[in-house]
């Protein structure tokens, strides 16, 4: 075979292992999204979404598991966000270059790699002894506020660092402060990807397990965390976050474990409703991410 | 005729390298001074220098004094903040923010405090009317900054300094991404903006120095070769260098 031909058939046989290697993830994927909605969606019912968890599957239900995840997410984000945001615009705007900085630095990108079940065990020591939060759901959502914790912070310094410098300069040319040229020109330009990043956080945190195992999240919860809103003065009430609590991956590892057939049906069943908030909150994401970028007018 | 910037004895550097050696002269008020010299002579690091905005670079230096209405701006009391207002700059290429028309003229004015409508409205046309750009965009002060044309967004970011109402203009290079009929205008403008500002340009182009400017300096590896009259400089200059680069035989 010659030079030319021997190239042009590297080129195709690429072109096909690419295409292979793409189709595998693809086909693998919908397979299981096909299995899980077969076995599963029988299942899903009001009854299902309503029923706290029992011994007999046909009767048991995830709405503290699906309740449980809401309270953990939300809390999550509250925490995670601000404080991952501040933590990318000090280190890219703010940070001075010395070894200490450095330091800093790696720790962050190396602790976006460090296993779940440490920040599991973290959290254990930290909120729920220490602090003595107890297994609450301010402990899980502390915990995992701490865990995507580096991924909101490298994608806020990453969507900071692809604002252009010459807008930048522009702002300061007009007597700007620093936190005014944050403020009002690099914030709202990065916004689009501090939120591509904070929905990767999110979708990391919601289907965590070992932490929350670890810390001592239950497997059996027939209860709701209180709820936030009451019909007596002062008409909010924040004592849910001090309520134990589940979340869907636990009650779905559950029930997975067990060994009746109908219990992997009602597991299939939750992952399509894990599944569901996924894909709203992402969603919403999406939609602010969306109402960002029409703001700004690249 | 007043001085406007008294430079003395300016030396700066980029960490150990030496980007100006020694520069002194005068720059007078409301005229029009053009720093011309190859590339890599120091001009856009002086230029720099007048409104401070090398203090962003890291490792940033200077020695020397620059006196603005006899005071040293890098004199340890004065406010970088207040310097940047009375001394608007454009840039390079055209920057404007990612915002509408109207929010970018009035961005300098609202980082002030300064938020009344009526306000804004008047220095919006004001300015943009001074930058020779109302005619184009009175239309469309709500819309995009970015679909201007380039020309049309160097014009704005002259609208914008002008908007805070500041008593000189650096102009870096304004015309290097512009094209022929773009870079006109703007050297209009520059001529017509000299009756209520001061202007300091940094341009490679020897052509548009002889034909917006009064006064000239020439720069070479971070010295100040010659100053004078651009008329002088271009018809009979002192120097052999600086002979030598309005001729072409270098730079």
């Amino acid at each position: 075979m010659n030079r030319k031909l021997y190239n042009k058939f590297l080129d195709k046989s690429f072109t096909i292992l690419g295409l292979v290697a793409t189709l595998i993830g693809l086909v693998v994927l919908s397979a299981l999204l096909i299995d899980v909605f077969t076995d599963g969606m029988g299942r899903l019912s009001w009854q299902f979404l309503m029923s706290y968890p029992s011994r007999r599957p046909e009767e048991a239900g995830i709405l503290s598991a699906w309740v449980g995840t809401v309270w953990v997410m939300i809390l999550t984000g509250l925490i995670a966000f601000p404080i991952g945001v501040m933590a990318g615009i000090y280190l890219e705007e703010y940070e001075k270059k010395t070894w200490f900085s450095n330091i800093i630095e790696i720790n962050i990108a190396n602790l976006a790699g460090v296993p779940s079940i440490i920040y599991g065990l973290l959290g254990l020591g930290l909120f729920v002894r220490v602090l003595a939060l107890e297994r609450s759901v301010l402990s899980g959502a502390a915990t995992l506020a701490i865990l995507v914790l580096p991924i909101i912070i490298l994608s806020t310094r990453e969507a900071l660092r692809a604002v252009p410098f010459s807008i930048r300069e522009a702002s300061y040319a007009l007597g700007a402060t620093r936190w005014q040229t944050i403020r009002s020109q690099v914030l709202p330009a990065a916004m689009p990807g501090v939120l591509t990043g904070a929905i990767l956080a999110m979708s990391r945190a919601i289907g965590e397990t070992a932490p929350l195992i670890t810390i001592g999240a239950l497997t059996y919860v027939a209860f709701l965390p209180t709820s936030p809103i009451s019909s007596e003065f002062p008409y909010i009430s924040f004592q849910g976050i001090f309520d134990a609590f589940t979340v869907l991956p636990i009650q779905i590892f559950n029930w997975v474990s067990r060994p009746q057939k109908g219990f992997f049906t009602d597991a299939a069943a939750g992952i399509i409703v894990l599944l569901m908030i996924t894909f709203i909150m992402n969603g919403i994401a999406v939609w602010l991410r969306y109402r960002y970028q029409k703001k700004i007018r690249w | 005729m007043e001085t406007a910037f008294k430079v003395k004895n300016l030396k700066a550097y980029y960490g150990p390298k030496e980007a100006l050696k020694d520069v002194s002269f005068d720059i007078l008020k409301k005229t029009v001074t053009a720093i011309i010299g190859p590339s890599g002579c120091g001009k856009s690091t002086f230029i720099r220098c007048l409104n401070r905005m090398n203090d962003l670079v890291l490792g940033f230096n200077v020695k020397g004094e620059i006196l603005y209405d006899g005071k040293n701006i890098y004199s340890k009391d004065i406010d970088v903040i207040d310097i940047r207002r009375q001394i608007g700059m454009v840039f390079q290429k055209p920057n404007p923010f990612p915002k509408s028309i109207y929010e970018n003229v009035v961005y300098g004015l609202r980082i002030q405090g300064i938020n009344r409508k009526e306000t804004l409205d008047n220095v919006v046309e004001e300015s943009l009317r001074k930058a020779a750009i109302w005619e184009e965009v009175k239309d469309r002060l709500h819309t995009s900054a970015l679909q201007l044309s380039g020309g049309q967004q160097q014009r704005l970011c002259i609208a914008r300094a002008i908007a805070t109402e500041p008593e000189v203009i650096l102009f870096d290079e304004p015309c290097s991404a512009l094209d022929p009929i773009a870079t006109a205008k703007i050297e209009d403008l520059i001529t017509a903006l000299k009756q209520e500002y001061t202007v300091v340009i940094v341009t490679h182009n020897m052509q548009q120095a002889a034909r917006v400017s009064e006064y000239t300096g020439f720069f070479m590896m971070g010295e100040l070769v010659e100053f004078d009259a651009t008329q002088k400089i271009f018809t009979t200059p002192s120097n052999k260098m600086t002979e030598d680069y309005i001729t072409g035989r270098f730079g």
